[in-house]
């Protein structure tokens, strides 16, 4: 059986790698990526966008809708994690929980080299997250690295302390509807733009509210709210997975 | 880029993914391929995707690895062969 998986292993990547050699080699000018639209987007994207950083143009103003839905699948991917993984809270499971977080504490002493090594941590690495987002417009990052590096510097409290101690401060009833306002935010934007006459998710038509401000200020500042929609729903999102599954859904006893 | 620079990569990257499938400790498995993850974000990085690798250092570096961990720790830790 072993022998027949490693066989099929073995030709169903033969026959892959050659069909990979019909691929145009890469970096050829006249491969069919790179003939029709790249030029149309390195020529125009900045005229038409107002945008400095080329894939920030294309993923917050040429392909906005990809952005959009992809925001709404993370969401959706949170949703059913939470479905599968998260336990009702009855009066029966907050009983066994408590005596479960009593256990752990005699178990674990508290490390100091480690809580402060995270506490020592966690604000450089949030601020970069914020930085990755607002500058997101004229580097590399964005939306979706700010929002994954803000959780995981949620996460990096949670390890060096303790759970409880992060839900205290961050509690469910905060970061789970924080992965729904991201997605509302985006959308919201575009029903925004629809209603003040643009088309969805055109930001020039948000210009009817903020009069006297540029069409380059308008359209870096709608790709910046749309940013901070994505931010949210997936820091949340990350936050949310983590603590679900540290704590076998009951989100009382971390690692 | 370099070539050597390249091959260097493309073994490690073959060496990595070979030694996560094999190891029968499940620790030991998700901290290779966090491993693995950060040489592909160096791949991405010189084929000159830098999004892309950014991306993989944060999201396949970094927080699945935590999740791999999270599962693992919460789970049984040796895989049934």
């Amino acid at each position: 059986m072993r022998g027949l998986a490693i066989l099929c292993a073995i030709v169903v990547g033969g026959i892959l790698l050659w069909g990979s050699t019909d691929f145009p080699a890469w970096g050829r000018l006249d491969s069919p990526a790179s003939v029709n639209l790249s030029d149309q987007y390195i020529e125009h994207a900045f005229e038409e966008t107002h945008v400095p950083n080329l894939v920030s143009a294309i993923l917050a103003d040429y392909r906005n809708y990809d952005t959009m839905f992809e925001t709404t699948v993370v969401f959706t991917a949170c949703t059913a994690i939470f479905l599968i993984l998260r336990l009702p809270l009855g009066p029966l499971a907050r009983h066994r929980n408590t005596t479960h977080v009593q256990a752990a504490r005699q178990r674990l002493p508290r490390d100091p080299i480690l809580e402060m090594a995270c506490r020592v941590l966690f604000p450089p690495t949030h601020l970069f997250g914020l930085y990755v987002l607002t500058h997101g417009h004229y580097s590399p990052g964005g939306g979706f690295q700010a929002g994954v590096i803000l959780g995981a510097s949620f996460i990096l409290l949670a390890i060096g302390f303790d759970l409880r101690a992060i839900l205290a401060r961050f509690p469910e009833g905060l970061f789970v509807p924080m992965t729904a306002l991201g997605v509302l935010l985006y959308i919201g934007t575009g029903v925004l733009c629809l209603v003040l006459g643009g088309n969805f998710l055109d930001y020039e038509a948000l210009r009817v509210l903020a009069p006297g401000s540029s069409k380059e200020m308008i359209r870096s500042h709608g790709i910046l709210i749309v940013e901070s929609g994505v931010t949210l729903t997936v820091g949340s999102v990350i936050f949310a997975i983590y603590a679900n599954l540290v704590s076998r859904g009951n989100q009382m006893e971390g690692l | 880029m370099i070539w050597w620079v390249n091959l260097f990569l493309l073994i490690f990257i073959v060496g990595a993914a070979i030694a996560a499938l094999e190891s029968r400790c499940l620790l030991t498995s998700s901290i290779i391929l966090g491993a693995y993850s950060f040489m592909m974000c160096l791949v991405y990085a010189a084929l000159g995707a830098v999004d892309v690798a950014f991306t993989e250092a944060a999201v396949g570096a970094g927080a699945g690895t935590v999740f791999f961990l999270a599962t693992i720790l919460r789970t049984g830790r040796d895989s049934s062969k």
